[in-house]
């Protein structure tokens, strides 16, 4: 049975346009990247750190996020914990009922994303209009991101341009980036202005504090967060980190990690709502903090490496996979290699788990990734965990899901033949002797390469003849 | 640095046996010529990464274990390919974590060494190079590049030798699409890979390709073969005893010659 996942990655990889798109984008931020870790010894260093600064708030998740609240409580901001995505978007929707809103602007958010809460509340009647840049592009076409940073990377500026043209038809028809931009711009400008709820994300929430800190470049985060009377954080438990000076560095590995700039236009740092006497800002600020899944990834020592992510999309921009198939092919919030671990980890194995399979291991993800997520390990123990039979040693959703009795059955066969010496060299003898009568077609091997050849005689029957001890 | 040990093990992976011997053949030459004697325990079959990257464990173990037991000398175990050595080195004691045999997947884990890493950092092998002007693209394998990270070493080989002129291709760091079963279950992608990487090393117009990794070698010649033109490509090992026995071929030659030949070169390189 062909899988949906195969089938889409078919279709992709038969867009020569949107590989190029790809191909484009993703070279350049490597470049970028690169150019901005000139010392390597000082990236390895950040790294380091970085990773054992969200280790170490991984390691007392519990303790913080109740530090968290406590904090965030006293400087006024709105505490909401949701366990589910239904239960996040119910969340907002009685916030805005609260205040008898018909809209919402956005700024950018992979976590309502993930609740899927544009679908949600349009279904409702509410509009929720995307205010960064690509977001915006992508809902005008009614499509999801295709990149956690770069939403609209799929598209090139002749396609935004056309798309332009055809939704607003009374503005002249561009391709200049700039005026498209400025377009983008007027037309959001009088939302930000006629809307009462603003919504965005979060990059780090800090416990000491309370505060939320928001990374962005286009200035539609701090419109969403502030021109509004009312501002909805959403945001995943995993988010937080233990004190103030924890930031700095994250904020720096991050910036260059992603998009390859030392530093955004914007950082904006979340402590309350207006306080009396103050000129502007929300009068309510509320946080949602979802899990979804993440207490369970949070549950096993080996898969909560899962969690340090800082959403760069390093891993993305590096992976050979993703730039070839490209960020819709995964079917996903999250693409590339970390959402080919979270998603697996998060809607379980037996709906995802095929992402699991679609890296080859190559390690690009893993060398680039600013916390050191070991990217391929977990790779690694999804696939066990997929087809393990001792379901109940790991608390993975969909284990043993995907275990198959003819696969099963041939490694099994592998296994005894490869601990049987005897056997498997007489069967890789016969092999190379009646190599003439193999079958030149191989299936999905045979469609881009040719067989492959067997030697005449196998190294162990040379061996014999070298002078090299055989003991 | 390590001292320079009297004997190895050497360890042939599943696909030199079958595939390519000559690497496997060349590489205890290189050795042997180092003055260093090789043993090649014949009960050797598969190292277990295949079913290890395919989750599954209990399998991957069982073939891990029967190996495990054929290197019980305390010397260097000497692997010609970065995945085979990887997997020894990095994931054995990852199999083997809370088993009651762990303390042996970790003792040879710490023995392991990539042939090139071997020739390199332990045998400071010198070569003299007596073959003819030739270009050469080199692919470094994944697992020797960011596993084992000992990718500069097959270029610190080729750069000893006079005549071996080294062109870069684009996208040098990139995945081949191989990745194992990744090229079975992932046909599409890999196809996708593979025929990039074709296109990138088909740019530079080297007279050969060289690899430190058979799964590789595999999958970019096969590719190339398919489509017509191929480029001549051979395992490091191979190409490096070409390049420093007397009795060194020719470009023209295909590069899985005869095992008499070899048997011929055996004794006029050892020192």
């Amino acid at each position: 049975m062909t899988s949906t996942f195969r089938t889409t990655v078919r279709t992709n990889l038969a867009k020569p346009e949107v590989r190029a798109n790809f191909y484009r984008a993703m070279d350049g931020l490597m470049t970028r990247r690169l150019d901005q870790f000139p010392d390597k010894a000082e990236l390895e260093r950040l790294r380091t750190q970085s990773m054992a600064i969200r280790a170490n708030a991984l390691s007392k998740l519990p303790e913080l996020l109740e530090t968290l609240e406590a904090n965030l409580t006293r400087n006024g901001i709105q505490v909401h914990w949701a366990e589910t995505t239904d239960q996040a978007n119910q969340i907002v929707l009685s916030i805005l009922q609260k205040h008898n809103a018909k809209s919402i602007i956005k700024g950018k958010s992979m976590v309502s994303e993930e609740m899927g809460l544009n679908h949600f509340l349009e279904a409702l009647g509410i509009e929720a209009l995307e205010s960064d840049l690509g977001e915006f592009i992508i809902q005008l076409d009614h499509e999801a991101p295709s990149h956690i940073i770069m939403p609209a990377i799929h598209k090139n500026r002749i396609q935004i341009a056309k798309l332009f043209h055809e939704k607003f038809p009374d503005i002249p028809y561009t391709e200049d980036v700039d005026e498209l931009t400025q377009m983008a711009r007027r037309i959001l400008r009088d939302k930000f202005y006629a809307t009462t709820v603003g919504l965005s994300g979060v990059n780090f929430m800090v416990a000491e504090t309370g505060t939320l800190c928001l990374v962005e470049n286009e200035g539609n985060g701090r419109m969403s967060t502030t021109a509004p009377s009312v501002h909805i954080a959403v945001t995943g438990i995993e988010k937080v980190v233990e004190s103030l000076s924890d930031v700095p560095p994250l904020l720096s590995i991050l910036t260059r990690s992603a998009t390859g700039q030392p530093i955004t236009t914007y950082f904006n740092m979340i402590s309350g709502p207006r306080k009396p006497g103050e000129k502007d800002g929300p009068e309510e600020v509320h946080l949602v903090l979802l899990d979804n899944g993440r207490s369970n990834i949070y549950s096993d020592p080996e898969l909560l490496a899962t969690l340090r992510c800082i959403r760069c999309g390093a891993c993305i921009n590096h992976c050979p996979v993703y730039v070839r198939i490209g960020g819709h092919s995964y079917g996903t919030v999250y693409p590339g290699p970390i959402g080919s671990i979270l998603e697996p980890q998060k809607a379980g194995l037996d709906v995802h788990g095929e992402l699991a399979q679609a890296s080859t291991l190559c390690g690009a993800c893993s060398e680039v990734c600013p916390v050191r997520i070991p990217i391929p390990s977990i790779l690694n123990r999804l696939r066990y965990d997929g087809v393990r039979r001792d379901t109940a040693n790991t608390n993975t959703v969909g284990s043993g899901k995907r275990r198959t009795l003819s696969e099963a059955a041939t490694w099994k066969t592998w296994a005894w033949a490869a601990t049987h010496p005897t056997i498997y060299h007489a069967g890789s003898s016969l092999a190379t002797h009646f190599k003439g009568m193999l079958p030149t077609n191989l299936g999905a091997w045979t469609t881009v390469r040719s067989a492959p050849k067997l030697a005449e005689s196998t190294l162990h029957q040379q061996v014999k003849n070298l002078g090299v001890d055989h003991e | 640095m390590p001292p320079i040990p009297d004997t190895i093990y050497f360890f042939g992976t599943c696909l030199v046996d079958l595939m390519y011997p000559q690497a496997g053949v060349s590489a205890m030459q290189l050795i042997q010529r180092a003055g260093v004697k090789v043993i090649f325990p014949p009960a050797q079959t598969c190292c277990g990464q295949p079913a290890w990257n395919s989750g599954y464990r209990d399998e991957a173990r069982s073939v891990a274990r029967a190996q495990i037991a054929l290197f019980p000398k305390p010397i260097p175990i000497v692997i010609p390919s970065g995945s085979c050595a990887g997997m020894m080195k990095v994931h054995y004691p990852e199999l083997f974590a809370g088993q009651p045999d762990e303390a042996q997947a970790v003792d040879v884990a710490s023995r392991v060494y990539e042939l090139t890493e071997f020739l390199v950092d332990v045998l400071h092998i010198e070569l003299q190079d007596l073959g003819e002007p030739v270009t050469v693209a080199v692919h470094t394998s994944c697992s020797a590049r960011r596993e084992m990270g000992v990718a500069d070493k097959i270029e610190s080989l080729l750069g000893q030798l006079s005549n071996v002129q080294r062109v870069e291709h684009a996208r040098k760091p990139e995945c081949c699409g191989f990745g194992g079963t990744f090229a079975v279950k992932e046909p599409e992608i890999s196809a996708a890979m593979v025929l990039d990487k074709v296109t990138h090393i088909r740019h530079a117009q080297p007279d050969r390709l060289i690899s430190q990794e058979c799964g590789c070698l595999l999958n970019i010649s096969g590719t190339m073969e398919k489509q017509g033109d191929a480029i001549p490509h051979q395992h490091i090992a191979e190409f490096l005893w070409e390049r420093t026995s007397m009795a060194s071929t020719s470009l023209s030659q295909r590069t899985d010659r005869s095992l008499s030949e070899v048997e011929g070169n055996t004794t006029e390189g050892t020192p």
